[in-house]
């Protein structure tokens, strides 16, 4: 007896020819996802005259197991099982013609703690699919069981905060600048100068790797020559991300050797490096005790825009899974995209142990992450003394503030604009501690700490004033309504 | 030579009133409170002397800063910190730690280079402090 799809459509599901996706099961509303499936949320926007629905489908199918054409070896399977399933599919609200599908994938579809595996089915060929005008994956919630099957955070936020022996406020750092062009001492002196001000941590910046102005041996010669000397003239831990991004793994694992030797607690690596080096790196980072920090360089390629992409809070997601310490995550009041709300889901997404789904955060789906050491949320780009407030308020302590303009720009000099930046962060700790509201008062009491901190008096005076009020393009979908009681 | 561990080196020296409010918000908080102390600013050096063990049970700011005088009085000549500790599951750790007694001279650290192969540098940081025997280090 032929199988028929059971959807009245009548014709069979194993004729040769090509009939629609959703009568192939890929369509299945009445499915009631698994604790073990993996499950998607895409924003799909159809080729005009394309259901909906089928258009769900078909990501679902081109997603899993699905060619262009029925084959008779799905036959040969327990295709049921294997098969993606669209459950869901919703209009987005004002904005037409664009839907959210929810997708159930079963875990079997997936290798163990292998996010090369998981991307390359489920933002594989299907980005490219001629029916979808645009795709972008929103959200996925990854189940427990394969939450295991992966590392995570070589130390993650509490290993480190003990290996740094600093509590209670955000972490400082900056990144060297002039990103390109400074030769190794000249390099070394940032570091110097920025460390012994007050910052925590310097930055290699994301394109500093080995070019003929300075070689990746000199600069970390150059660079822990500095960490060491400011150690000793604070007493504290510092210390320098050297970038160990390389055109090969086996450069990558000798520059982060080297860093290692020379007593360096952390190395960072570019986004463009690729999953399957950053899980590489992750595990030797986990075996040598050295932090791990991660630059997300080329992000907002697919990040950014609403309509087709990944979203930013799963790239998270798979950076938690394969494991950094470290990760960008946006800065709200800084230089770069990010909107308060699409920030905190981020923010939530690599710190918290369970994550609850809050639309107005962007996130779809409710995800638990087993224990799994959190992510310390790294906000660089455009960031000064004066927004230590609205800093805190919107971030929160178990961040790292990344001042770098507003540490080397400082006029006094780097070490003063260091300082600057380290008593702004600390008084607002102070305050808020205290019981103030750091949002409404903060700028008074950085003024006002400003009469015996000359260094915050001058960064103020620079900076107070600048803000990057644009416009987000990458924004929750549903607005906020007043709750009735 | 000014150590900066812990939060609130870069802020004027606290007062007890701003003591007790930091106690206030840990407390506030279920972060139970402890005191210690060390002669040792090494930043590598965690272990701290404990004035006591830490006090769970104390509610009352007022009472953790008497301990904290009380600390203060024995050992008037090196560092004094207050941790605040979280036990929840996923801190498990050290919320809050500030430094609230150091030595009125500071001699700072020795920063030894032991140049090694190929232009490599293995680094040591020595506190000044540490040529003297424990006890012996600072003050009087």
């Amino acid at each position: 007896m032929p199988e028929t799809n059971g959807n009245g459509h009548g014709e069979s599901r194993w004729a040769s020819g090509v009939i629609p996706y959703r009568t192939m099961g890929y369509w299945m509303p009445d499915y009631v996802p698994k604790d073990t499936d993996v499950l998607c949320c895409f924003r799909v926007t159809p080729q005009p005259g394309v259901e909906p629905e089928e258009a769900a489908a078909a990501v679902a199918g081109e997603s899993s197991t699905a060619t262009w054409t029925v084959v008779w070896t799905d036959r040969l399977t327990a295709y049921e099982h294997y098969q993606a399933k669209a459950y869901r599919v919703e209009p987005v609200p004002n904005a037409p013609g664009q839907y959210l599908a929810w997708i159930a994938y079963d875990i079997d579809l997936f290798e163990e703690g292998s996010i090369a595996n998981l991307t390359s089915s489920i933002i594989g060929n299907v980005f490219g699919f001629k029916a979808l005008r645009a795709l972008r994956l929103e959200d996925m919630r990854i189940p427990e069981p394969y939450v295991k099957t992966f590392q995570g955070p070589p130390h993650g936020i509490v290993i480190e905060r003990e290996y740094l022996n600093k509590f209670g406020r955000p972490l400082l750092g900056a990144t060297t600048k002039p990103k390109l062009g400074l030769s190794a001492r000249n390099y070394g002196r940032v570091v110097y100068e920025a460390l012994r001000g007050g910052l925590d941590f310097t930055k290699d910046d994301e394109n500093i790797n080995s070019q003929p102005f300075m070689r990746w041996r000199d600069r970390s010669l150059a660079s822990m020559e500095a960490v060491n000397k400011a150690m000793a003239e604070t007493g504290e831990i510092k210390g320098h991300y050297l970038n160990v991004t390389a055109a090969s793994m086996e450069e990558m694992y000798e520059r982060a050797e080297f860093a290692r030797d020379l007593g360096s607690i952390i190395v960072m690596m570019d986004l463009t490096v690729g999953y399957t080096a950053m899980t590489s790196m992750s595990r030797w980072a986990r075996r040598n005790g050295v932090l791990l920090h991660l630059h997300r360089a080329g992000h907002s390629t697919f990040t950014r825009q609403k309509t087709h992409g990944v979203s930013f809070r799963v790239l998270a997601k798979w950076c938690r899974l394969l494991g950094v310490d470290h990760i960008h995550a946006g800065t709200v009041v800084g230089k770069l995209e990010g909107d308060p709300d699409m920030v905190r889901g981020y923010y939530d997404t690599c710190r918290l142990d369970h994550v609850e789904a809050n639309l107005m955060h962007g996130i779809q789906f409710a995800q638990d992450w087993a224990s799994m050491p959190g992510v310390m949320p790294v906000a660089s780009g455009g960031i000064h003394a004066g927004q230590a407030h609205e800093l805190l308020h919107h971030l929160g302590e178990d961040t790292v503030l990344q001042f770098g303009g507003g540490t080397i720009g400082h006029p006094m000099g780097i070490a003063a604009g260091a300082t600057a930046n380290r008593t702004a962060v600390e008084l607002m700790i102070q305050a808020r501690n205290e019981g103030r509201d750091v949002l409404r008062d903060g700028p008074y009491l950085l003024r006002k700490a400003g009469r015996w901190c000359t260094p915050l008096r001058a960064a103020i005076d620079v900076w107070g004033d600048i803000t990057f009020n644009y416009e987000s393009t990458d924004t929750p979908d549903v607005v906020a309504t007043p709750t009735a009681l | 030579m000014h150590v900066t561990q812990g939060t609130f080196s870069y802020l004027p020296p606290l007062s007890d009133e701003q003591i007790r409010a930091q106690v206030q918000y840990a407390l506030d908080n279920y972060w139970p409170v402890s005191v210690e102390f060390t002669d040792d600013p090494h930043p590598r050096n965690f272990l701290w002397e404990m004035w006591d063990v830490p006090m769970f049970d104390m509610l009352d700011a007022a009472a953790v800063l008497m301990e904290v005088s009380r600390c203060r009085e024995a050992h008037p000549d090196i560092y004094v910190r207050v941790n605040a500790y979280d036990r929840r599951l996923g801190r498990q750790t050290t919320a809050l730690s500030f430094i609230v007694q150091r030595p009125a001279h500071e001699p700072g650290f020795r920063l030894e280079r032991q140049e090694s192969h190929d232009r490599t540098v293995r680094y040591t940081l020595h506190p000044y402090a540490l040529d003297r025997p424990a006890g012996e280090r600072y003050g009087r």
